[in-house]
């Protein structure tokens, strides 16, 4: 994508070599939106945090020490407490931001790959490929999301693996969608049809042509979508669908510790935070550079 | 109108098959021997037979889905393995009690959302509208069962303002005669009792409507800004119409029309976040019956309730559709 600039009107133009690079201007662009720098300092911090995993924490997230239960953040070697059985709290939100991140991101690009594929082949194509995937599309989302993954999982068991699987799956037709009406109205724009006059073959139309201008969309869907996907997955583990104890997933974590909301309250808000906090992020980017990339959204 | 609405009701068929074929393979995909996962591995092999024939699997598949699908279409949703009553009778008290809680969760989104986006347009800018937009904003980033586990911990266990789960005081049982405890305790007279029913559905209402309130928020005031910048509002001010009327007559009445998609596409959205609050405030309503379900691994009634929300879903989406499109007849020729 080096050097096609996808501007607003659809148009693609070869960059020479004294334009600014179009991540650059984007970039410029996205500095100034303070809520998207928000959204990416959030964002920052959790993959850092989730990244120096192991030198941030002192205990291991699995370690019950139950001469040590419930204590009240603050307490010596453990600033956010100790679950029920003991475990240091801290340790296993930092290992949860692991979990979620990870699940979150591999999620959305299982999602975007396939979506965007068939989204493709259903906008390029037409005729009955596009009616079989777009009646696919349909069944899919007539179902409330969760339910659909509730569904998915009962199938295939209960793990994290199969709720980051039904998770992705799921939100295929997002994108699918998304990508298909793309490429319906680029189908009409006079470079595809040059494109298609000179004697292309449709591989090298829907590669070069097609799926570079489809993706800023789906760029800042996928943004949004890593939130939904991570709050997707931790009402999984909340269900006792997605991860199993002791992996110290976020969602988990609150349904093993909403018995004792009462006697150590901090053991649910703090994991409950850090879900909050980290969709924040990335719901302000996503929201900032949809301002950005998205011409009838900006002002 | 006609025309489109008889359109649309046939674009539905294939999507309730397809839905019908999903939901039947719930039971069928099941790695290995259902019967054997529903019972567990160590039960007796006539226990299993009899599973087995229970659950129709001795037949062929594609014998299997036209039973199912006659079963279906003569309203029969199959039997639970748990309580052996037949789901079809079982689920009407918990859908009653599920539409219940959507439409209280639904009305307080409405108020709220459409009332605080207004003001937040109104007085642009001001500190209200920051507040209001950073509470929109934190409101979609909220997961639902947290709230409702803090909304738990602070109103009816530190405070002791409201009971935590349930559709009404035990001591205090309304008698059901349509399901929905509202309407019943109203028709049996029963008044201390239709108080402790609205005390019972303050917390989950909100848990349920905080995210579509949120939305809504943000989606009325990007809707007013755009309208009260229009021509026939300046016009309306020029002539002198007081700023109340002006907001709450002219602009809003175009200004809702995005909004109400908005609406529709989210009383969808609550039937997903019923399963999850209903499983936190033990309301016995159909997301409830399901979360049980999964627990006992009881695939009839998993199917059938996941069945029985998506429908719902299905025809919710419909009637917005129609019904934005009798307000906005562009929508038609999309």
């Amino acid at each position: 994508m080096s050097q096609l600039e996808i501007s607003n009107d659809n148009q693609v133009y070869v960059n020479t070599p004294n334009d600014p690079s179009p991540l650059l201007e984007v970039w410029r662009r996205l500095k100034k939106h303070k809520l998207a720098m928000l959204g990416g300092a959030i964002i920052i911090s959790f993959i850092i945090i989730a990244l120096f995993a192991p030198l941030l924490t002192s205990y291991p997230y699995d370690g019950a020490v139950l001469e040590d239960r419930f204590l009240p953040p603050l307490s010596e070697g453990h600033i956010f407490g100790t679950d029920d059985l003991g475990r240091d709290l801290f340790s296993r939100i930092v290992y949860g931001a692991q979990i979620s991140l990870r699940v979150g991101f591999l999620a959305v690009v299982g999602s975007v790959i396939i979506g965007t594929i068939l989204g493709l082949l259903a906008g390029y194509y037409g005729k009955w490929i596009d009616m079989l995937i777009s009646r696919i599309f349909d069944i899919m989302l007539a179902f409330p999301s969760i339910l659909l993954a509730i569904a998915i999982v009962t199938i295939l068991g209960r793990s994290l693996t199969n709720a980051l699987l039904a998770i992705a799956i799921v939100n295929i037709p997002t994108y699918g969608r998304l990508v298909r009406s793309k490429v319906l109205s680029l189908k009409e724009e006079e470079f595809v049809m040059a494109a298609k006059a000179l004697g292309m073959k449709n591989r090298r139309i829907i590669l070069h042509h097609l799926l570079p201008n489809s993706l800023t969309p789906v760029i800042v869907q996928g943004t949004l979508g890593i939130a939904t996907a991570i709050i997707e997955t931790a009402a999984l583990g909340f269900l006792g669908l997605g991860a199993q104890p002791p992996t110290p997933e976020w969602g988990t974590m609150l349904a093993d510790s909403k018995d004792y909301i009462q006697l150590a309250p901090w053991t649910v808000v703090l994991p409950g935070i850090s879900i909050m906090l980290v969709v924040l992020g990335f719901n302000l980017f996503g929201d900032g550079l949809r301002d950005v990339l998205d011409p009838k959204m900006k002002q | 109108m006609l025309a489109y609405t008889i359109r649309r009701l046939l674009m539905l068929i294939p999507v309730l098959i397809g839905m019908s074929l999903l939901v039947f393979s719930i039971v069928h995909l099941i790695p290995g021997d259902p019967a054997k996962t529903i019972l567990g591995e160590k039960a007796p092999p006539e226990v299993l037979d009899n599973m087995r024939e229970e659950l129709g699997l001795n037949d062929p598949l594609i014998v299997q889905y036209k039973n199912y699908m006659v079963g279906l279409l003569t309203g029969d949703l199959g039997r639970s393995i748990k309580t052996k009553a037949p789901i079809s009778q079982e689920i009407k008290p918990y859908l009653a009690a599920t539409i219940e809680l959507t439409f209280f969760a639904m009305v307080f989104a409405i108020i709220i959302g459409v009332n605080a986006g207004i003001i937040a347009a109104w007085k642009h800018n001001s500190w209200f509208d920051y507040i209001a937009m950073l509470v929109a904003l934190i409101g979609v980033s909220m997961p639902v069962f947290w709230l409702g586990l803090m909304e738990q911990w602070i109103f009816a266990q530190k405070l002791n303002w409201l009971p935590s789960i349930g559709r009404a005081n035990i001591l205090n049982p309304i008698k059901p005669i349509t399901n929905f405890y509202i309407i019943d305790s109203i028709l049996a007279g029963n008044f201390t009792g239709l108080k402790e029913v609205i005390k019972h559905l303050i917390l989950p209402s909100i848990a349920l409507g905080t995210i579509p309130m949120a939305i809504i928020a943000r989606m009325t005031r990007s809707s007013m800004l755009e309208v009260m910048k229009s021509d026939y509002v300046r016009t309306a001010k020029a002539k002198g119409v007081k700023e109340f009327f002006l907001i709450y007559k002219h602009a809003l009445k175009n200004a809702l029309i995005p909004v109400l998609t908005v609406v529709g596409l989210q009383i969808g959205m609550l039937l997903g976040g019923a399963v999850l609050t209903e499983t936190i405030f033990a309301w016995p309503g159909i997301g409830k019956y399901l979360y049980d379900a999964i627990s006992m691994r009881d695939y009839p009634v998993i199917q059938s309730g996941i069945l029985v929300i998506a429908t719902m879903f299905v025809i919710i989406n419909l009637i917005v559709d129609l019904l934005y499109s009798a307000i906005d007849p562009r929508i038609r020729y999309r």
